[in-house]
């Protein structure tokens, strides 16, 4: 094998692709050879790195050091001054690598342990981490009964937002006696401001394809399918990639490594509607039908794709599975708090001085990932807000910063984790701007389908635009939570029954702008 | 085998079969869970939320007509909280509804108007966020209104799960959505049969007839027009019901009464033409058994299945019978032999029928129906329009004294008269045709084997010196549908059709059961509707299409024989291709007659 001196990961996103890093990378890479250093320095391209730098951005070790936001016209520079004579350009350094380190800290990652260190395009990279071991050993050494046994052992729960126990699920489709049993995996991230599970895909796809693995054979399904929003398209070409190297190897397939078992996985673009992430309306569009949720019972893990038993789980959800059956579940429960096992992936972003990516254990303090993964609040700037946890999600003031950030600690607030995203605001932020910003969303997003949701999205959306321009009353205010309740109550989806919260949340921490806004 | 549960509803046990939902399990012990979008003869669509009940255990209420039972299940239906969440939702529903109760033809009988009333909701507690959406005026027999639209989503239910006609759907999302046809363009240029059967089951307005109330008050109402009338079979028996009559009450004589009131030059019966369409339809019938005819001949009475057929069955528009509906034999007769025997200007005749059916609007103006001349039926008005008109005029209807038709096209045999319900035109047809082919009278007449509201209904009948007879009953269009696919297999395999001779009607219940029929026609009523045809027929003092004295005088006097030549051009018509996306005539089906 060769040896290199130092490896540059550059991290290929839609960010850094919209910044042209095709481009720079042929530029480096002629650099390189231009000095000579060709066999000296290895260029990795890679997925996310972890942290969420402006434009192109690139981490060389076993320096350790970050540069973000480089362009092509720094490639010289770069090379001279870096690679050739050992001297990192202190301009492109990423300040947050010296301030923030627990980002950058490998080892208490799960999901996104190998996220930026290995190619996600090169199959034997990800074998080269101890990849597909897990998948091995679920299908070779542990009975399915066993697996669902040691992911309810590990206490993991679903990442995408209701947060149910996951070997659970698992556990009533696993003993259905049925022709065909189906595997979702639900990559139809909606929720605003989330994007983790794009980075996970970007940075990691077999991981994911591992734990959808795990998962087909826990219940005895033969194939998989991956429903994923249509603007992910590195996403899809890399899961693309990955799906067909498995292939390959053999990894899925017929009678996979002489088991008997056969697996098979399959991507489905979705047209990008949000109440297509809710399970039942994501079935429905996997069958090539309008997204309209349907109602449960029955489960779909009793009747659900085709009415076929089908179990549906986030992409976070199932790329924690393999570390699960690789380590066990013991390994896996020191992450976390007890009631909620393991790590979270988070997306920061806001009015942080870094916004990005982190992953955390469950229970972490949401005044520590702010301060510690986010780099703080931006210079000149205060914490006045957080909307945790998307559009469907809880805004929280001040006064829940030290919550620990976990199902458990959360619903003592009447707040959720939701799909893992952190939306900071600043003391200058409008609070009836965020929520008519969210309103509108739901406005815009409901199916239609049934008369609370359609109705009621557009009732809030009508009164908050009359609070904005100051044309409203605290009547109206008051009326906004009479009409959110009843569509909690009412709706027939999680989409309808969503807005309560940020509504609730607004006013009753935040009343005193809505006193201020409105006529007497 | 089902099982029985044991759940507990407000506090008191019930036992009830498993596969029940909670709403029908309450329905069974007579409590009532206030709803909306339900209705027991469909599948729930589950939209509107308004059934929600407290169950022990779940964290938010869940909808009652989608829930099933369970062994222990506790159930609360109303409390302070769900009677708080059910108002405002329904003030949430009728903010985005148009509220013009007054003029809207659903006042009084609209469910979401009485709903509201019974909860004493202001419907302008919330703010109005009607959008304004255009009127679909396209088609003939069916305005679509979006503003009234509620969302229910039980017209597309009984338009693609019972009829089968997959012309309306969702488009759109959030407050923009709508129940709309494909591509927006109009009930006319959508696959719709007209068969009014989403009219039937809208709970509000937001699906209706488009009314010729007025037309006809203008031509009963002009000195130069003679109008005559014509009733089908069904109305008889659901006029009464708007008027406090017991359902199924037989108001032929009543209504006679009141269309004179209102002005009608002459009244007459389409009952009469129902007999005429038996002597026709079942010559024709006869000749094809006679002639070893191995496709079948299906009845053509029905306009929603004819266009149904043309749409979706066209290969098979040979099978169908030529013989034109009664309504249509009717119409052109009024401006033919009636015109001629009362020495009347066909110009100056105004052929008005009374039909329980929004597809007779269609029918009566296909292009070729017009083989008086003029359009052979002028105006066609649904059961609902005649009932708006009898209290336009001010008629006590209930108490009105009885009266007779007029003499000429009014005679009718109880074999015209069950026409009205499903299975009838087979059963009238039978006892006829049995005289035509062994020239002997049937004795048993009643042939309880086509009757009955059984999807599909199949009988065989020994018929001396031809065999065995064996037909078929369906109705409801999903039905049609599965009919129609055994005989175009059969026919692809063997050659041979399962059945002789086929009945069709494109409403489940037959007429009675009409898209034009009175609100409140579910299954329930329109199975009282048909048992009150078959005790009109059985009162009858003629039993027997053949021998109506009327029937038998119109082809001495004018048409010669059954399937004449004069017949045939008046009494006869052919059928078209039609596009499965937009209705349009693609080409003949049948050659022109």
């Amino acid at each position: 094998m060769k040896y290199y001196r130092s490896h540059i990961l550059i991290g290929i996103n839609e960010t850094s692709i919209a910044a042209g890093v095709q481009g720079f990378i042929l530029a480096l890479r002629k650099e390189l050879g231009k000095v000579g250093l060709s066999d000296e320095i290895n260029l990795l391209e890679t997925g996310p790195l972890g942290f969420f730098g402006k434009g192109i951005c690139l981490t060389v070790y076993p320096e350790n050091i970050h540069y973000e936001n480089v362009k092509i016209e720094d490639v010289q520079e770069l090379v001279e001054e870096h690679f050739l004579k050992g001297r990192p350009v202190p301009r492109l350094i990423l300040e947050a690598s010296s301030k923030f380190q627990p980002q950058f800290n490998y080892k208490k990652r799960i999901v996104l342990r190998n996220s930026g260190l290995i190619d996600p395009e090169s199959i034997d990279a990800y074998l080269g981490t101890g990849g597909y071991e897990a998948w091995e050993k679920a299908l070779l050494n542990m009975q399915p009964q066993q697996i669902v046994e040691e992911v309810k052992a590990s206490g993991l729960r679903g990442r995408g937002g209701a947060g149910f126990p996951v070997g659970l699920k698992w556990s009533f489709t696993a003993p259905l006696e049925a022709k065909q049993k189906y595997v979702v995996v639900n990559a139809d991230e909606g929720e605003p401001g989330t994007f983790k599970d794009r980075l996970i895909m970007e940075g990691d796809p077999h991981q994911l394809l591992e734990g959808t693995m795990i998962c087909a054979r826990a219940i005895g399904a033969t194939k998989a399918y991956i429903y994923i929003r249509g603007e992910y398209k590195l996403c899809i070409m890399r899961l693309q990639k990955a799906i067909d190297q498995c292939r390959a190897y053999g990894i899925i397939g017929e009678n996979i490594f002489d088991s008997g078992f056969d697996l098979d996985i399959e991507i489905k673009i979705g047209a990008g509607a949000y109440v297509c992430g809710e399970e039942t309306a994501l079935i429905e569009s996997l069958e090539g039908n309008r997204g309209h949720p349907r109602w449960k019972p029955p489960f779909p893990g009793v009747k659900g794709l085709w009415q076929a038993p089908t179990v549906v789980n986030n992409v976070e959800t199932l790329a924690n599975v393999p570390y699960i059956i690789a380590n066990g579940a013991d390994e896996f429960k020191k992450h976390g708090t007890p009631e909620c096992s393991g790590t979270k992936v988070y997306t920061i972003l806001g009015d942080v001085a870094y916004p990005g990516l982190c992953e955390v254990d469950m229970g972490t303090p949401l005044r520590t990932i702010i301060n510690d993964y986010a780099g703080g609040m931006k210079k000149g700037f205060k914490f006045k807000a957080a909307l945790v946890g998307g559009a469907a999600g809880v805004i929280l003031s001040d006064r829940l910063l030290d919550v620990n950030m976990d199902l458990v600690s959360l619903d003592e607030y009447s707040a959720v984790l939701g799909s893992g995203a952190i939306l900071v605001m600043n003391e200058h932020q409008s609070i009836v701007d965020i929520l008519w910003s969210i309103l509108r969303f739901f406005r815009h997003e409901s199916c239609g389908q049934c008369a609370p949701c359609k109705n009621g999205t557009q009732l809030l959306y009508r009164l908050i635009n009359k609070i904005k321009k100051g044309e409203g009353t605290m009547d109206d205010v008051d009326m906004m939570i009479t009409v959110a309740e009843t569509m909690q109550y009412t709706s027939f989806c999680a989409l309808g029954q969503s807005p309560i919260m940020a509504v609730r949340s607004a006013i009753e921490n935040f009343r005193d702008e809505f006193i201020a806004i409105t006529k007497e | 085998m089902v099982n029985n549960v044991n759940v507990w509803i407000d506090g008191k046990e019930y036992e009830v079969p498993e596969n029940m939902t909670i709403i029908e399990a309450a329905d069974k012990y007579g409590i009532y869970i206030p709803r909306l979008c339900y209705h027991p003869d469909l599948p729930p669509t589950a939209n509107c939320g308004v059934c929600v009940v407290e169950l022990e255990g779940a964290p938010v209420p869940k909808r009652a007509c989608c829930t099933p039972v369970a062994q222990g299940m506790k159930v609360v239906t109303n409390s302070l909280k769900l009677r708080s969440y059910r108002k405002t939702l329904v003030e949430m529903i009728l903010s985005n509804h148009e509220v013009v109760c007054p003029t809207c033809v659903a006042n009084n009988k609209c469910e979401l108007q009485t709903l509201a009333n019974n909860m004493g909701i202001d419907p302008y507690a919330l703010p109005n966020i009607v959008s304004e959406k255009e009127v679909d005026l396209s088609s003939y027999s069916i305005i679509r209104d979006p503003k009234k639209c509620i969302s229910c989503g039980r017209c597309i239910t009984v338009c693609n799960e019972v009829q089968t006609v997959y012309a309306l759907t969702n488009s759109a999302r959030g407050i923009e959505s709508e129940i709309t046809t494909a591509f927006g363009r109009g009930m006319a240029l959508s696959p719709c049969v007209n068969c009014g059967q989403c009219t039937v089951y809208c709970p509000t307005g937001a699906l209706r007839e488009r009314s010729e109330v007025d037309d006809v008050w203008d031509a009963i109402l002009d000195p130069d027009k003679h109008v005559i009338v014509q009733e089908a079979p069904s109305i008889r028996v659901s006029l009464g019901e708007e008027f406090g009559l017991p359902l199924g009450t037989v108001t032929a004589k009543k209504m006679y009464a009141a269309l004179r009131k209102i002005g009608f030059d002459s009244v007459m019966d389409t009952n009469f033409t129902a007999d005429l369409t038996i002597m026709e339809e079942g010559t024709e019938c006869v000749n094809r058994l006679k002639a070893g005819e191995k496709r079948p001949l299906i009845t053509s009475c029905s306009p929603g299945w004819v266009k149904f057929m043309e749409t979706y069955y066209p290969d098979l528009a040979d099978c169908v019978s030529t013989a034109k509906s009664p309504m249509s034999m009717f119409g052109v007769l009024s401006k033919t032999f009636y015109a001629e025997e009362h020495n009347i200007d066909p110009a100056k005749i105004v052929s008005v029928a009374i039909m329980p059916c929004t597809a007779k609007k269609f029918e009566a103006r296909r292009p070729e129906l017009r083989d008086s001349g003029y359009q052979d039926t002028d105006y066609v008005l649904t059961t609902r329009e005649l009932l708006r008109m009898i209290k336009e005029a001010g008629i006590d209807f209930a108490n009105i004294a009885e009266e007779e038709p007029d003499e000429g096209m009014s005679f009718y045999s109880g074999a015209g008269t069950i026409f009205g319900a499903t299975g009838g035109v087979m059963e009238a047809a039978i006892r006829s045709a049995y005289t035509l082919v062994t020239g002997e009278e049937l004795e048993n007449i009643d042939i309880c084997a086509v009757r009955g509201f059984e999807g599909i209904k199949e009988a065989t009948i020994n018929i001396p010196g031809f065999g065995d007879l064996k037909v078929a009953v369906a109705h409801g269009l999903g039905n049609a549908r599965k009919v129609m696919d055994r005989v175009r297999a059969s026919l692809a395999e063997t050659g041979e059709s399962p059945w002789h001779f086929i009945e069709i009607m494109a409403c489940p219940g037959g007429c009675v059961g009409g898209g034009g029929q009175p609100y409140g026609n579910d299954i329930a009523s329109r199975a009282r509707r048909g048992l009150a045809l078959y005790e009109e027929d059985c009162s009858l003092p003629v039993r027997k299409s053949h021998h109506n004295p009327e029937v038998q005088r119109i082809y001495e006097k004018y048409l010669g024989a059954p399937n004449s030549p004069l017949a045939h051009k008046l009494l006869h018509t052919n059928y078209f291709k039609r596009s499965i996306s937009d209705g349009s005539v693609v080409s003949e089906a049948t050659k022109k007659h």
